[in-house]
């Protein structure tokens, strides 16, 4: 959370005058009890009625400027706790757009974006909070102790002491049950994914007949909970009995003393009533910073939570520039004896594999369910570094590349067709920013998505809603396709991109990739031996190792794998 | 089926009632609590009263009153520390009742239930609404409660003391509540431009954070930083006036506050010069008129939560009281172990009223058949699963296993004797083991194995870090789409019931696993019926019958060969793959 304070920076002023309005007004309240007792020692004493007028107006002004005083903390408090919030934000959305998959895998997406919506309302309003009120407490409660030793010191003491042992309970409560709330918020959100998980299972749970033992599961879930919050209530439950005894305790002891200093002539009647009066503010006060600490601490919770987000930094280094010099005469793309293994642990997902692709060549890539051919072609644009081994492009290694350099050579259109809300145009365009409309319609022959663009009202002006909704997957994945032909890439990932295609379409596609003017060498990820039969160069993978290259009828004869892939799929003509 | 305040209070109060006992303590306790609190001051007062000048203190009287302020303070203390710990187990007691009911009522709703509302929002009921409305009704319960007590109490100690100042109390403190009530109606409208703007920085962050891998794919960084700046200047603008004008709310209420202790002092001092007070008791009524404007600025902001507690109830209750599905006939049998006669008899079936799905559908299953269901997305495959499972129940005709109607069995025996995989893998949080031995807890871990091995799912468990004992978060976690198959699929292995269903349950497996694991199957149901719905037509050609379903309705059925011939739609859908 500290370090999150830098964030504040910009607006030092707004924080500074913010709770230095609060002090002035807290002061201004401070000296209420001092008029209201002039106004017993002199005013009622002498019946001076002039007298008593006055200081009733000096306690409105002393209300009207206290008010003055306080809106303009507000403001400040507002302004300062918006925009460091909004600093936050934005510092936090550019950090994770620098993150390697790596880390993205490790947050998961809804962790990204409970931490820049929840986790950062939470913060704003924790420090709108102590820019507001929380610094006022101390204040007040200091100032009144100040007050009242200015009017006795002999009693003050008392007051002192009564704080020191207040201070002490609160934070002892909160230092206690921090804890465990954190394991309240543990338990509940057990059971928050036990109704989840009952909800998606539905099917499966009353296939299995297992309803009674879900809700036994359940149940158990929920006492967990239901006792851990006991717990920690029982001790949160003392904080405002406990200030309240104490205080009290305390004001006996301060008349008492009182009572002698008046006794000695050292104290009037007023005086003492001044005493009582600080000693109440101090309570009151105590317990909304008590109350108050509550909410912070929750802030503070999330505030670590995004913390760590910004601790975390990506573990992929560009260089600013590549490094070194291509090198025309290489192979477009070689793997030199690569393997993978992913951050979230487990075996490798790739095991040296090695191969080498020329340009312009087409590239299949063929396996099992989990055989790696998606983490293969992901080590081409460097969203994973390969643990072991070396993957070259155009001759120098994929970490000599500047990250702008590597990503605009190579298009990838992931396996699942992703689009973003606004028209077609936009989203083609994210290929190439002032590609114009011909491109794009070049773009989306070729992807076989024209006549289906052309059909939709507006055409390229049609809006796509969020996520694609209103589209069909194959609509959406052809529309893919032709974003990454719109980049006019050196290399081109199409990654089981075709697999919501009919296999009519899927070849018209493929044919109109062969024939592109400017051909990029295609590496082709499928399950269809169809698909990959006519590309110059089939790799095989299975548990992530290469068990066979080459051509379709080279791999026919040599590999068995491919060989069974081939005949689960051919079965039909095979056998009439 | 909205239901009224009175209705959500009057089922509130059904879970209350278990806890009167501990609830009239809690206010018993209240109420004392709130006198004695009033009554503190008034001792305080009294001493100050003793206190007069040098010479005239009565230190006796003083001590006497002072021990009886500890006093007050020790018992209050503990009325107080007990009344949080009942309210503590009731609150908590009674989320943790209604938590249950719910999930038990879960367990009884019907599929359509299931299917046509969103997760989050059941989820949202279950959880934060339970939560919200603990906090809201019974704490703000507490609150509003204590709240009325004191202004009421603390009204009666001002009347005994002076009546005249007790009516400038009065007169002036609706002030602070028609202040505050003024600039939360003024702010509300700025609120709601905060959420709107708010939302819309939600689903800009949805979308390019969720989709993070495509945006860093297309360099795409920088553009969607600044369209996000754009949105988050619009979002700070909007909060500063949203959250500036509506904390103006407690310097003004304190004004008005400070008004009022401003009165008092005044007329208190006049009233103390015609001798109509003492000292003592103008300074009890000084902090008399602090307590008393504060329940006024709390109430406020308790009646809104109560509001939202009520609603937040009138949710939960809303989804109790949904209709549940058709309990079991009370003659209900048990299936034991089906032999597998299937028979649809005039089946008709819709989802809406109105709508027509399937009609008048009629097939015999014998046993040992494999019977296939193909068609185009949306034709209602996967609602004839839904009735086999029982999970809808037929509108017309009727659907038979040996012989005897489904709905005359016990759902639970009916269910068991289908083994069912769907394209939506289900896994439920625990160990790969517990998962697969999901049907059969006691099978032995040879058992399980086997089981995985014929589901061709054992090479890749013995790979994963902890083998069959790896820890699988909900969903599976990392497993891929195919891995989860295999896992269900192996699940049912273990427990081969006398029929299958497979739902697509194969589409994300390739197909070299998929051809072997249809073997396995074919091996493991020799002479068990099975339905298989399927995308690619090359797995099911040697069905015993093939349903070709269009719109809900089957148009063609034979086995493949006697549908080649006919040149239909099964032949269109065959040579189109």
């Amino acid at each position: 959370m500290k370090k999150l304070l830098r964030f504040l920076k910009d607006y030092k002023k707004e924080s500074i005058l913010g709770p230095l309005f609060k002090l002035l007004e807290a002061t201004l309240e401070l000296f209420v009890p001092l008029v209201v007792a002039s106004l017993i020692d002199v005013g009622i004493a002498a019946k001076d009625t002039g007298y008593i007028m006055r200081m009733f107006l000096y306690l409105i002004l002393l209300g009207i400027i206290g008010l003055l005083f306080s809106v303009t903390a507000q403001y400040f408090a507002a302004k300062a706790a918006v925009g460091f919030v909004k600093k936050i934000r934005q510092a936090l959305f550019a950090h994770m757009e620098g993150l390697s998959y790596t880390e993205i895998d490790r947050l998961g997406t809804s962790g990204m974006i409970t931490r820049m919506t929840s986790d950062v309302n939470q913060v704003q309003s924790g420090i709108n909070l102590t820019l507001r009120l929380l610094l006022r407490s101390p204040f007040v409660v200091i100032g009144a102790f100040l007050m009242a030793w200015n009017i006795d010191a002999r009693v003050a003491g008392i007051f002192g002491l009564t704080i020191l042992i207040l201070a002490a309970i609160v934070f002892g409560i909160m230092f206690l049950t921090i804890p465990l709330y954190k394991g309240v918020q543990q338990k509940l959100d057990n059971v928050l994914s036990a109704t989840r998980e009952n909800l998606v299972g539905v099917r499966v749970i009353r296939a299995f007949g297992m309803e009674e033992e879900e809700k036994e599961g359940f149940g158990k879930k929920q006492a967990e909970l239901t006792h851990s919050q006991l717990f920690a209530g029982r001790i949160s439950a003392l904080m405002n009995p406990l200030s309240y005894c104490i205080i009290n305790i305390g004001i006996a002891l301060m008349v008492w003393k009182g009572a002698w200093q008046v006794e000695t002539g050292v104290l009037t009647q007023g005086a003492v009533v001044a005493l009582y009066n600080y000693m109440a503010q101090i309570l009151e006060e105590l317990i909304k910073l008590a109350n108050m600490l509550i909410n912070l601490t929750k802030a503070v919770a999330c505030g670590n939570r995004i913390q760590d987000v910004f601790e975390m930094s990506s573990s992929q280094e560009y260089p600013s520039k590549t490094r070194k010099q291509e090198n025309p005469h290489m192979p477009q793309v070689v793997f030199d004896h690569v393997s993978l293994k992913y951050a979230t642990g487990g075996e490798n997902s790739l095991n040296d594999i090695s191969f080498s692709a020329e340009k312009g060549m087409v590239v299949g890539i063929i396996g099992g369910t989990g055989s790696g051919k998606t983490s293969l072609v992901n080590l081409i644009p460097r969203f994973y570094d390969a643990t072991a081994g070396k993957v070259l492009l155009n001759g120098i290694e994929v970490s000599e590349y500047s990250k702008k350099d590597l990503r605009s050579k190579i298009a990838v259109v992931p396996q699942k067709p992703v689009l973003f809300k606004g028209t077609i145009r936009d989203n083609l365009r994210w290929g190439k920013k002032d590609a114009d409309d011909e491109a794009l319609w070049e773009a989306l022959t070729i992807a076989q998505a024209r006549e289906m663009v052309e059909q939709k009202e507006g055409g390229l002006d049609f809006e796509i809603e969020q996520n694609g909704r209103n589209l069909s997957g194959g609509q959406r994945q052809r529309l893919t396709i032709a974003r990454a032909l719109v980049k006019k890439p050196q290399i081109l990932i199409l990654d089981d991109s075709s697999s919501a295609l009919d296999y009519a379409t899927d070849a018209a596609l493929r044919k109109a990739l062969s024939q592109m003017e400017a051909r990029p060498t295609v590496f082709l990820v499928s399950q269809r031996t169809a698909s990959l039969q006519h590309g110059d160069l089939i790799l095989v993978l299975e548990d992530g190792e290469l068990v066979g290259t080459g051509t379709h009828d080279t791999l026919l004869k040599t590999c068995k794998t491919y060989e069974e892939i081939y005949a689960s799929q051919f079965k039909k003509e095979a056998g009439g | 089926m909205k239901m009224n305040q009175k209705e959500i209070l009057l089922k509130v109060w059904k879970y209350i009632k278990g806890y009167r006992g501990r609830l009239g303590l809690s206010i018993a306790l209240a109420s004392l609590s709130v006198i004695l609190t009033l009554y503190a001051p008034v001792l305080v007062g009294a001493a100050i009263d003793y206190i007069v000048e040098q010479g005239k203190v009565e230190f006796t009287a003083i001590y006497q009153l002072l021990l009886r302020l500890a006093a007050v303070a020790l018992i209050t203390g503990l009325c107080q520390w007990i009344m949080n710990l009942l309210n503590n187990h009731i609150a908590y007691g009674i989320v943790a009742d209604i938590r249950r009911d719910v999930f038990a009522r879960l367990q009884r709703l019907p599929l359509r239930y299931m299917d046509s509302h969103p997760y989050g929002d059941v989820v949202s009921r279950v959880i934060a609404d339970a939560d919200q409305f603990a906090d809201g009704l019974l704490l703000g319960f507490g609150q509003l409660f204590t709240g009325v007590l004191t202004i009421l109490g603390t009204l009666l100690f001002m009347l005994s003391l002076n009546p005249a100042i007790t009516l400038v109390v009065v007169c002036l403190t609706p002030l602070s509540l028609i202040v505050a009530n003024f600039i939360a109606k003024s702010t509300f409208s700025l609120f709601n431009v905060q959420s709107r703007t708010r939302g819309r920085q939600t689903a800009f962050v949805d979308e390019m954070i969720g989709n993070q891998k495509v945006v860093q794919a297309f360099l795409k960084e920088e553009e969607t930083l600044t369209s996000f700046e754009e949105i988050n200047e619009q979002l700070e603008r909007c909060s500063l006036k949203a959250i500036f004008f509506s904390s103006l709310t407690n310097p003004c209420t304190r004004f008005i506050n400070s008004l009022v202790y401003a009165a008092v002092a005044l007329s208190g001092a006049f009233a103390a010069i015609r001798g109509n007070i003492s000292i003592g008791d103008l300074s009890c009524f000084l902090s008399y008129a602090k307590q008393y404007t504060k329940p006024f600025n709390e109430i406020s902001g308790v009646v809104t939560e109560l509001q939202n507690a009520i609603a937040c109830a009138g949710r939960i209750f809303e989804l109790m009281e949904e209709k549940e599905q058709l309990p079991d006939k009370q003659e209900a049998r048990l299936l034991q172990q089906a032999e597998g006669f299937v028979n649809f008899e005039k089946v008709s079936f819709s989802y809406l009223p109105g709508q027509r799905l399937i009609e008048n559908l009629n097939l015999k299953v014998r046993p040992g058949e494999k019977i296939a269901i193909v068609g185009p997305t949306g034709c209602g495959k996967t609602t004839l699963i839904n009735l086999l499972m029982r999970f809808y129940d037929v509108t017309g005709g009727c659907i038979r296993v040996d012989g005897v109607d489904i709905r005359d069995y016990t759902r639970k025996s009916l269910r068991l004797n289908f083994g069912m995989v769907l394209q939506d893998t289900w896994l439920k949080e625990g160990t790969v083991w517990e998962n697969i031995a999901m049907g059969n807890k006691e099978a032995s871990r040879e058992a399980v194995i086997e089981a995985a091995k014929a589901a061709h799912a054992h090479s890749f468990i013995k790979r994963l870090p902890n083998g069959y004992d790896t820890w699988l978060t909900e969903d599976g976690g990392s497993l891929s789409q195919g891995q989860k198959q295999l896992i269900c699929i192996a699940r049912i292995m273990l427990l081969l019931p006398p029929m299958l269903i497979l739902d697509e349950a194969t589409s994300s497996i390739d197909t070299r696993t998929e051809m072997k694991i249809q073997e396995a199957f074919g091996r493991l149901m020799e002479g068990r019926v099975s339905f298989i719905v399927a995308h690619r037509l090359s797995t099911i050609r040697d069905a015993d019958q093939i349903l070709v379903m269009k719109e809900g309705s089957i148009i063609e059925q034979g086995n493949h060969e006697q549908l080649l011939n006919k040149k239909g739609f099964y032949y269109q859908l065959y040579y189109s793959q």
